[in-house]
Order: structure tokens, then C-alpha cells, then sequence
């Protein structure tokens, strides 16, 4: 640690974590955590011997990086498209490796049991007969899918890839707010701020011993090759894009480069003879896995909606013959809606016989008489969310609301009360950011990703997304949010100590 | 460890797409910058609307409304996204195309187009006056040539890099063709000692403007006459941008496609550039310059845009003609 302090007292700057306060929220970067290993206290000093000028400029230098590479989303409004970066914070999450090790087999469970929920209710229906979730919330949902009943997938495995949305609450409680078991975006972003971090900060991650997380195109493709239909031997995978003008392109594209698979879109994909094709300068080519990253209803215009362009005529039908996999698997929307989401604990109770690792926030489902009178007598102090959207889209938080706009939102809740569910304000816990005053706490989530072939790995950490707004709850990429480089400690002996520690 | 790999239609076509709107964006900074050389005081305009000519906007030009001013020419093809043939449109084709390849392009090269991209389409009127504007088609020049450079020593070469290299070939043999016929339509019959040696200034400037200048001067004969310039742009058999290299080029990128990749969607195209270099290399330069040189250079423009369809239709998902080569 010597030439570290040498670097501080020589630099004169000043610690801008003096004034640093967190307030009532879990701060991820200055509360004690046991196995931290001196990682955190290494980062605050590695940051105040930067100094903030420095880390303004090379923060910005890292930002642009991102424009030039192309490192984007788009976001459309008012019938223009507009490419954003996702705002880096260059300040990283540090997650200790016994937090770590809670997290992973939260998410293995939570998945194992989506996958055996998605089973039970397009096979035997166990559960809804035993009364442990509702029959019509299922059976009635719109994302229930017929055409998967009685259709075996292998290793039983639906949702292949998924994204599980963790916050974490004033005690420094991990909490899942929600299962993203559709096709889950911000992966690529997990990757690309790794590199940006090494690139731009190379002196805050130097001796760091950190999970590394560029091994996950390589997971996936195994996954994808894994699942594709027996009898195959060298599985074509690939992935379905809906093209240039998806805001999430660049993850595709991210995707397909990190498994070395062809990125395609509808156009370039035929079915013939129940089997699927691509379109290659040599001809028609076999394809055996898709993984897609378009919905369930534009999968298939001679299934699903008509007039989606985006899809591969017959695809549906290939796919039922066996003859190709998709991945996630059709029909996996039913299971993270947002009202069977009220349900996961007992979910995971029926089918593992097991207490959830990691809990869900207190939910309240308003197509019941209970939840929706609770709600509406609490409405000022609830987050009232639509079940059926993504992306922050739609949702009242209650005591940060107007009158009016809770007013609006009472109004809505009584139109369609199915619609909606409600939860109490959780105060997510925050983390260090650098904003244009100095570094200050903003409040802050996590999405691990896990991948399941024949069997479930989790990427080390995940999408650490930042409300980059004082005091803000949406961390939502299309709402401003940012994101963080999150960090998964390797070791838990102190720093110092022996190899395994911090090499100043 | 070479694995051969399927490559997508989509993708065969897109290479040749951003390699052909690049290449067009180069050669259109090359003939602005040599117009600009030899506007004449007193008749800029003149210049300048051969431009249009030459690359059949005269239609296009008169659909923005604008008055045939020099100014006016140089907005519409260095200013104008809304002109298909402008350098602006050209390259957001070329960036679209990229980013539909960004799966099989190095990040590198992306990047490059991506920056370039962006500069360019900051352009505004004071980037084109005076002095600037030379200054203006160097950079343009420049970021294609960096693109070229960062894909020569980046871009994976399987068959996606013939599709990108027929691409570029056939858009620099029909733009050298341009840039013979635009001093065609300047050239004024006849003269005196005076008039030629103007003249042969003027043939300098479309050597210049093609980077052929040296080259020329170290294989022409001491007293070298136009002759020889058209002679060299079209049938010297070692200068990158004559036609007969590219031909030349073409004929040997098709016959990797056919050979390495076993492609037979490349028979047509074959016979079509073996066509191509038959016509080019039989016919004396005297000859063609007799029986009309923009004559010549129409048919082979022609012949470009139906080897273009040979490649297209066997190979690319949705063929569909360049809409400026189609006019012409």
C-alpha cells in the first residue's frame, strides 16, 4: 500500500468521499461488508488520489468511446430515432463473494422452479389443480401459449436465458423485484464496461481479483448447442435480430460476435419441408437453434400476429416437428408476468420442497379483493405497477406522485384492476456516482443473467443499473438510467494478506 | 484452422454495398476537387454543371429547385442528404449497410465509419467555400482511404471480402469512366498549339485527380498526346484506378468465389467481365477515341450495371439496383 499513500499525500487532492453521505439507504460501497477484503476501501482511495477533475475527464473520454464504438441503444420518440449510450459511472459495484455465492443460488433456484412451473402448466397442471396458483391467472393470461401444451422441450429447460431483477433494501437485504424470462436485454453491457473499465481506469482494477465476465458468449453458445435437436452433431445456431432499427441491435450484434453465429433476421431465414433454412450465398443452409430476440408474437405470422414482418413464416410448425429450438422457448411470458411473480415463493416451496434464497418484495395482487382494497386505501404510499409492461413503463410511485397523477393512476387501477399490483416503496439501496457536484449516492439494482442448457450457470455480478437522478428509483435504461462495471470478489481473506489480496 | 462457414446472403450484399457507396464517396471528392481546379474564371458554372451531367442528376438537380449556381452544384453533392447521389447519402448507405454487418466487420472498422460518418454529416456551407473546399475532399479522400486501410488489415478474408472487393471494383471502374467523360464534355474540337497545350493541362488535372499523375508520366511517351492519358486511365494493365485493373480484378475475385468457395451462381458473371475485358483490351484507344469516346464509355458503364445484376441475382437476398448507376 506504500506507493498508494505516496500518490495521495503527493497529489494533494481532496478525498471527495469526505463529504460522501449515503443517508438512510445500504450504500454498496461504504457500508462494512464481511469479505470485503479491503476492496471497497482500496477503490475510495484509488478515486481520491485520481481526483474528481481527472476522473470528470476520463470519465467523458470513456463516454465517448462508447459513441464511437457504436456501444448503443436507441430510444424513438416522436417518430425519430435517436442512439444513446448507456451513461457509464465509472465508480464500480463491488459485490463480496459471500454475497455473491447467496445471489447465484438464489437465481439457480428461481429458475429451476420457472422451468418447472412452465412444465407443470403446459403438462400436467398440478399446481393450479392443487389450488397453489389461481387456474385463470395462468390459462387466461396473454402470454399463455396452447401451442406449447403437451410440447417436450429437453432438459426440461424453457427459459434458457434469464435476467432476474434484484434490488436491495435499508438492511442490506437482497429482494427480487422481478423474472425477466422472455429475452432479457443488457448483458452486453455487463462485457462492454468491463472493457471500458480496463481501458479507461486500469489503476482502480490493477490487483483487483475479480470474476471475470467475458466467458459468457462462450457459455451461451454451449447452451444453444446443448438444446439444439438430437441427432444433430454440429448444431447451426443463430441468432434472430428484428434488424438494425431494434433499440437493443447492438446487444444482438454483441451476441452473435461473442458466439460466432450469424446474426439474422426474418428475411434470411425459410422454412421448408418443417425444417428451417437460412439464406447463404451458397444456398439454403440448415439451421438447428435459434436464439431470438423477438417476441412470442412475431415469431410466426401464419401463428401468431399476421402482420409482423419480422418473423419466419412456418417457423412455429418447424419448431413443433422438433426439427429446430428456440430459445427461450415460446410461451415463457406466463411465468414472469408480474402477477404470477406474486406467487414465486410458493412456486419454488411446491416444486423444491425448499425457502426461497432470495425473497421477493411484499406484492399485492389487485385482481384479488384484499390486494386491490389495500391498494386503494394506500395508493399514496405504493408503487402501482401494470403487469403486463416492461421498461418502467406505466408505473406510480405513490408517494413521489401528485395528486393528480394519483388520481390518474386510481382511476386506472378501478378500470382494469387485473391489470395491476402493487408494492410497498422499497428504499434501494445506493451507490457512489460521479455526478457534476462531486460524488454522491444514487440509488441503484441488479440483473445477473443466467444461462440453462442442461444445466444453470450465472454470469458473475450482472447489470448494475443506476438511477443517475438525485433521489430517482427508475434505473431504466430507456428512462436515463446508467450503468455501473460490477465486480465479483474472488477471494474473501483481507487485503494484503498473502497473493490473493490487492497489489498496491 | 480455417473452418469454411456459410456466409448470409444479406451479408454478401451488404459488403458489397458499403464497399461500392464508399468507393463512390471517394471518387465523387475526387471529381468535385478536379472540377474546382479547372473552373475557369467566367465560367464556373459551366464546370460545374457537367458535373451534373456526367453523373445523369440532371433531373435530380432540378427536383431541389435551386438555381444552377456553382454554390449551389457543390450544396447538392456535398451538402444535400436528400440527393442520392451526394457524398452525405452516400456514406449514411454506407453506414447502414456497416451497421448490418457489424457481426462479421472488426470493430475497427466500424469505428472508423462511425466517426467518419459523423464529421461528415456536421458539414456545413463554410466547409465548402474557397480554399476550404480542396482542403474539404482530402478529408473525404483520407476517411475512405483509412477505411480501406483498416479493412485491408483487419477484415477476415473468406468469401464476405471478394463480395466487398467486387463492391468496390465496380464502382471505381465506372467512376474512372466518369472522370474520362467528364473532360470529354469540356473538350472543344480543334485548335492551335495553344489550345493543346491548355488542353494537356487539363488532362493533368484528370490524372491528378485519379492519383494518376506519376504513374502516367513514368510509362508515356515524351510527347504524349490525350490519347495516351485515356489510354492509360482505361487500359494500363498496373494502375489501380484504370479500368482494365479493376476488370482485371473482378475476373480473378469471381474466380475465387467459383474455385474456393465452389459459388456456380458465378457463371454469368464471369462470362459478362469476360466480356468486359474482350471489349476494353481489343479495340485500339485510336479507335474508340474515332468512333466517339462517350460512346465507349456508356457501353461500359452499361456492362458494369449488368455484371452488377449477375452478382446480385445468384447471390444476395433482396437484388435491387443502385439508384444512381440505374439512371445512367
Amino acid at each position: 500500500m506504500n506507493s498508494m499513500t505516496q500518490t495521495m499525500s503527493q497529489s494533494m487532492n481532496f478525498d471527495p468521499f469526505v463529504p460522501y453521505r449515503s443517508g438512510p439507504y445500504f450504500c454498496e460501497l461504504t457500508r462494512d461488508r464481511d469479505g470485503d477484503a479491503g476492496a471497497a476501501a482500496a477503490v475510495r482511495a484509488r478515486i481520491a488520489a485520481i481526483g474528481l477533475d481527472a476522473l470528470r475527464n476520463r470519465a467523458a473520454a470513456a463516454e465517448n468511446d462508447l459513441i464511437n464504438l457504436g456501444i448503443t441503444f436507441t430510444i424513438y420518440s416522436e417518430s425519430q430515432a435517436i442512439d444513446r449510450i448507456l451513461p457509464f459511472d465509472c465508480i464500480p459495484r463491488i459485490i463480496t463473494a459471500a454475497e455473491w455465492r447467496k445471489i447465484e443460488a438464489g437465481v439457480k433456484q428461481r429458475v429451476a422452479a420457472l422451468n418447472l412451473f412452465l412444465h407443470d402448466i403446459y403438462h400436467d397442471r398440478h399446481i393450479t389443480r392443487d389450488g397453489v396458483v389461481p387456474a385463470d391467472l395462468v390459462y387466461t393470461n396473454a402470454n399463455y401459449r396452447p401451442e406449447m401444451e403437451h410440447f417436450p422441450v429437453r432438459f426440461g429447460t424453457y427459459v434458457h436465458i434469464c435476467g432476474t431483477d434484484i434490488v436491495r433494501d435499508e438492511k442490506g437485504e437482497f429482494l427480487v423485484l422481478e423474472d425477466n424470462a422472455r429475452t432479457p436485454s443488457g448483458v452486453s453491457y455487463v462485457v462492454e464496461n468491463r472493457h471500458l473499465m480496463s481501458r479507461a481506469f486500469p489503476d482502480l482494477l490493477a490487483g483487483m481479483r475479480l470474476h471475470p465476465v467475458d466467458d459468457y458468449g462462450r457459455r451461451l453458445l454451449t447452451a444453444m448447442c446443448d438444446i439444439a435437436p438430437e441427432g444433430v452433431d454440429e448444431p447451426q445456431v443463430v441468432l434472430l435480430s428484428p434488424g438494425i432499427y431494434n433499440s437493443a441491435y447492438f446487444e444482438h450484434v454483441f451476441l452473435a460476435r461473442e458466439m460466432g453465429v450469424p446474426l439474422v433476421e426474418g428475411a434470411d431465414l425459410v422454412v421448408e419441408q418443417d425444417r428451417v433454412w437460412m439464406r447463404t450465398t451458397a444456398g439454403l443452409r440448415a439451421v438447428h437453434t435459434i436464439y431470438r430476440r423477438i417476441g412470442d408474437d412475431f415469431l410466426d405470422p401464419t401463428v401468431f400476429r399476421p402482420d409482423s414482418l419480422l418473423g419466419v413464416p412456418g417457423l412455429i410448425g418447424a419448431w413443433r416437428r422438433g426439427n429446430v429450438t428456440l430459445a427461450n422457448a415460446v410461451g415463457t411470458g406466463v411465468a414472469d408476468d408480474k402477477a404470477i411473480y406474486a406467487y414465486m415463493p410458493r412456486i419454488i416451496d411446491y416444486y423444491l420442497k425448499e425457502t426461497p434464497i432470495l425473497n421477493n418484495v411484499t406484492t399485492h395482487i389487485c385482481r384479488e379483493k384484499e390486494g386491490l382494497d389495500y391498494t386503494l386505501a394506500n395508493i399514496d404510499k405504493l408503487v402501482l405497477k401494470p403487469v403486463g409492461e416492461s421498461g418502467g413503463y406505466g408505473i406510480t410511485i405513490g408517494p413521489r406522485a401528485t395528486k393528480a397523477e394519483i388520481e390518474i393512476a386510481r382511476k386506472s387501477l378501478l378500470a382494469d384492476p387485473a391489470n395491476w399490483i402493487s408494492q410497498p416503496v422499497i428504499s434501494l439501496s445506493v451507490a457512489p456516482t460521479l455526478t457534476e457536484t462531486g460524488i454522491h449516492p444514487r440509488h441503484l439494482d441488479l440483473r445477473p443473467f443466467a444461462v440453462t442448457g442442461r444445466d444453470t450457470w450465472v454470469l458473475p455480478g450482472g447489470l448494475s443499473r443506476v438511477a443517475m437522478k438525485e433521489g430517482s428509483l427508475v434505473v431504466n435504461s430507456s428512462q436515463g438510467g446508467g450503468s455501473k462495471d460490477t465486480w465479483v470478489l474472488m477471494d474473501e481473506a483481507p487485503m494484503g494478506q498473502a497473493r490473493t489480496g490487492v497489489t498496491p | 484452422m480455417s473452418r469454411e462457414t456459410p456466409l448470409l446472403a444479406r451479408y454478401a450484399e451488404g459488403l458489397f454495398w458499403m464497399a461500392r457507396y464508399l468507393e463512390r464517396v471517394e471518387n465523387l471528392a475526387r471529381l468535385i476537387d478536379v472540377t474546382q481546379t479547372f473552373e475557369s474564371p467566367g465560367r464556373e458554372t459551366e464546370s460545374w454543371l457537367a458535373m451534373i451531367r456526367i453523373n445523369a442528376d440532371e433531373e435530380g438537380f432540378k427536383a431541389t429547385g435551386k438555381e444552377a449556381t456553382a454554390d449551389n452544384v457543390k450544396r447538392f453533392y456535398l451538402l444535400d442528404p436528400g440527393n442520392p447521389t451526394s457524398i452525405p447519402a452516400s456514406l449514411e448507405a454506407a453506414r447502414t449497410n456497416a451497421r448490418t454487418l457489424r457481426p462479421l466487420i472488426s470493430t475497427e472498422m466500424w469505428m472508423q465509419m462511425n466517426v467518419f460518418h459523423r464529421d461528415m454529416m456536421q458539414l456545413t456551407d463554410a466547409d465548402i467555400q474557397g480554399d476550404r473546399l480542396s482542403r474539404l475532399c482530402t478529408r473525404i479522400k483520407e476517411g475512405v482511404q483509412a477505411h480501406t486501410g483498416i479493412t485491408e488489415g483487419t477484415f477476415f478474408r473468406d468469401q464476405g471480402w471478394d463480395f466487398y472487393q467486387l463492391g468496390r471494383l465496380i464502382e471505381r471502374a465506372d467512376q474512372t469512366t466518369r472522370l474520362l467523360d467528364i473532360r470529354y464534355h469540356l473538350l472543344v474540337p480543334g485548335g492551335s498549339e495553344e489550345r493543346k497545350a491548355a488542353e494537356l493541362t487539363q488532362w493533368g488535372g484528370v490524372l491528378r485527380a485519379a492519383a494518376g499523375y506519376h504513374a502516367f508520366r513514368r510509362v508515356a511517351p515524351a510527347g504524349f498526346t490525350p490519347v495516351d492519358v485515356v489510354a492509360f486511365l482505361l487500359n494500363d494493365t498496373s494502375f489501380p484506378r484504370s479500368v482494365a485493373v479493376c476488370v482485371q480484378s473482378m475476373e480473378w475475385h469471381l474466380g475465387q468465389l467459383r474455385s474456393r468457395y465452389g459459388l456456380r451462381g458465378t457463371v454469368g458473371a464471369l462470362e459478362r467481365v469476360e466480356e468486359l475485358r474482350a471489349g476494353l483490351m481489343g479495340r485500339p484507344v485510336e479507335k474508340v477515341l474515332a468512333d466517339g469516346l462517350h460512346l465507349f464509355l456508356d457501353g461500359v458503364q452499361r456492362d458494369l450495371i449488368l455484371l452488377a445484376s449477375e452478382i446480385g441475382t445468384p447471390f444476395f437476398r433482396d437484388w435491387r439496383p443502385l439508384l444512381g448507376a440505374a439512371a445512367a
